[in-house]
């Protein structure tokens, strides 16, 4: 199952809509980074909305997509994690640190925005 | 209710048709939507662990019983090269693949009941059950 990478100016979106399993998730880390490559962006927002569970290694591969685009320069934002998701990480031990989040899709946006101008 | 269902871990697909059954028990039994989450979790964890030590194990998804209460009863079973320090697995931040270390631990946090049993060269067994509130 392949994850849509959409485009929007000088930024991708993704909305994550399918169950991650490893393969997909890795095979989303590499089409990112090659679209990132691709298109010059800068600014990428992954919303989580529709993931209803993550565990310690889907939680890995997406902090290293988020470390993997900063080393090629593009800011990465996640947005829209379940309440649920949240406890069960956190309660699990795992912490996606320095990495940014917002709640949802409009203020990832924002938050990109932000940090390119400022 | 009597619900037993159990999946076999074999490939990767494994992982996610263990962890789909175990998210559909405990809807099904009234778990809320959090409870659900570490639930699917723990069954992940679990899953990953006879996928990466292993040739192949068994996740067994179950009811459990007590007075007044019923749970969902999660046993991993696998016939693997077992666990040589169990207080080192059961360590935060221990990891003996390149994970997060948050496997065990992790587990046993999420859920209300955490029972492992191990034997070098013989396999794991691994019980852990979430009581409905």
């Amino acid at each position: 199952m392949k994850i849509p990478i959409l485009k929007l100016g000088k930024y991708l979106l993704i909305s994550v809509q399918v169950e991650l399993d490893d393969q997909t998730a890795l095979q989303f880390q590499e089409d990112l980074l090659n679209q990132i490559h691709k298109e010059g962006s800068e600014g990428i927002v992954v919303d989580l909305t529709s993931v209803e569970m993550i565990d310690s290694y889907i939680a890995k591969v997406i902090g290293d997509v988020v470390d993997m685009s900063n080393l090629m320069g593009a800011k990465v934002v996640l947005t829209g994690i379940q309440p649920s998701v949240a406890i069960t990480l956190v309660e699990m031990g795992v912490t996606l640190t320095d990495v940014p989040t917002a709640l949802n899709l409009e203020q990832g946006l924002e938050k990109l925005q932000e940090e390119l101008e400022g | 209710m009597r619900v037993q269902s159990s999946v076999e871990i074999g490939t990767e697909w494994g992982i996610v048709s263990a962890r789909q059954a175990g998210r559909e028990l405990s809807k099904e039994m009234g778990f809320n939507n959090v409870d659900q989450a570490r639930i699917a979790t723990a069954i992940s964890e679990l899953a990953r662990n006879i996928y990466l030590y292993t040739d192949n194990g068994v996740i067994d998804l179950d009811v459990a019983e007590k007075a007044y209460s019923k749970g969902v009863k999660i046993v991993a079973r696998d016939v693997g090269p077992g666990i040589e320090n169990l207080r080192d697995a059961m360590t935060d931040g221990y990891s003996s693949s390149n994970g997060l270390g948050a496997g065990l631990p992790g587990v046993k946090r999420l859920m209300d009941e955490f029972d492992i049993e191990s034997e070098p060269g013989k396999g794991t067994i691994i019980t852990v059950i979430k009581w409905l509130r």
